[in-house]
């Protein structure tokens, strides 16, 4: 017995597209963030000289892209292989279908 | 309507404010009194990244379990969702700490408890899914056994930090955060919640399209034969 998945499967292709497009758009706002001037608490005394010389931005930014980029990937890569089984399971029904008629 | 069907909008809508509003909230959180530095803020995605990894673990460990001694088709249809996720979250928790680590120690890795059981972890499970790929006829049952020995390395990861001496901070980091930083925290962490649970659907679905396809190949080879 074969259970319909047809419109639940495009549905979902559907809403890994939007969930794409969310994590598409989500470096932006998160790009505001990296403008933002850190405020130090007080008492806080900022090392000065050759100990602060890697800036922190660079590496934030790279970690937040790294999470987009596999997040982004891994989406788009559940909703290529879900069309590619979903056609497959489509033309299998259909030869079933054609070849049960008279 | 399915269950997929009736849970993918609410998702939808949920990532959208979630994962907009998430990093806005990030960048407008007050800085650690203790820990100031703007790196600090990797935090905010890197431990609930952490936290989903040890979830799809268990997930993936108990659905093995079932799957082992009940032989249910539908949870080795999870097993096998939630292994991979483990991969995935696994592969973000890996690359944003040593990013971190560059700023905060001076060198990207440092083979101490937290880090090499972590690492040893995502191997764990990325033999699942190489084992479930690759594996051959029964390689399902195979790959059950090998979830089970990564699942029960969960405990071992967390605690270790506490155990041994080691550079990476420690489990009462989270419990000690000032109130403005605790609640992005808990928001982030509702954020990855809901993108991990979507994600397992989705890839559940797939493996259920799956089981679909063989047992339409196999009705066609009964029909030629």
């Amino acid at each position: 017995m074969i259970m319909s998945h047809e419109p639940t499967a495009c549905r979902v292709s559907r809403f890994l597209a939007v969930a794409v497009l969310v994590a598409a758009c989500a470096p932006v706002f998160a790009g505001a963030a990296f403008q933002q001037p850190v405020q130090p608490p007080p008492g806080y005394e900022r090392v000065t000289g050759s100990q602060e010389a890697l800036p922190a931005a660079p590496f934030l930014v790279a970690a937040y892209a790294v999470i987009w980029v596999v997040l982004v990937v891994y989406l788009w890569s559940i909703w290529r292989r879900l069309r590619s089984v979903q056609r497959e399971v489509d033309d299998l029904k259909r030869r079933l279908e054609g070849g049960s008629k008279p | 309507m399915s269950l997929m069907t009736r849970v993918s909008g609410p998702f939808t809508v949920a990532l959208l404010v979630l994962f907009t509003v998430a990093p806005v909230l990030v960048a407008l959180a007050p800085p650690h009194p203790g820990d100031p530095g703007l790196e600090q803020r990797i935090f905010y995605y890197h431990v609930p990244s952490a936290m989903m990894m040890f979830l799809a673990a268990f997930t993936c460990g108990i659905a093995s379990a079932v799957y082992l001694f009940k032989n249910t088709r539908a949870a080795d249809r999870l097993a096998s969702a939630a292994g991979e996720l483990t991969t995935i979250f696994g592969l973000i928790v890996l690359v944003t700490g040593p990013i971190w680590a560059r700023k905060r120690w001076g060198h990207w890795w440092e083979w101490d408890a937290r880090l090499t059981l972590s690492l040893l972890l995502w191997m764990i499970f990325l033999a699942y899914l190489l084992v479930r790929r690759y594996g051959g006829p029964g390689s399902a049952k195979l790959a059950s056994a090998v979830a089970l020995f990564g699942m029960a390395n969960v405990p071992f990861v967390y605690v270790s930090v506490n155990i041994w001496r080691t550079l990476h901070p420690q489990t009462s980091y989270v419990p000690s955060l000032p109130p403005g930083n605790r609640g992005v925290f808990w928001f982030a962490v509702v954020a990855f919640l809901l993108l991990y649970s979507s994600l397992l659907a989705a890839r559940t679905w797939l493996e259920a399209l799956r089981d679909d396809l063989e047992e339409l190949h196999l009705q066609i080879d009964q029909g030629e034969t």
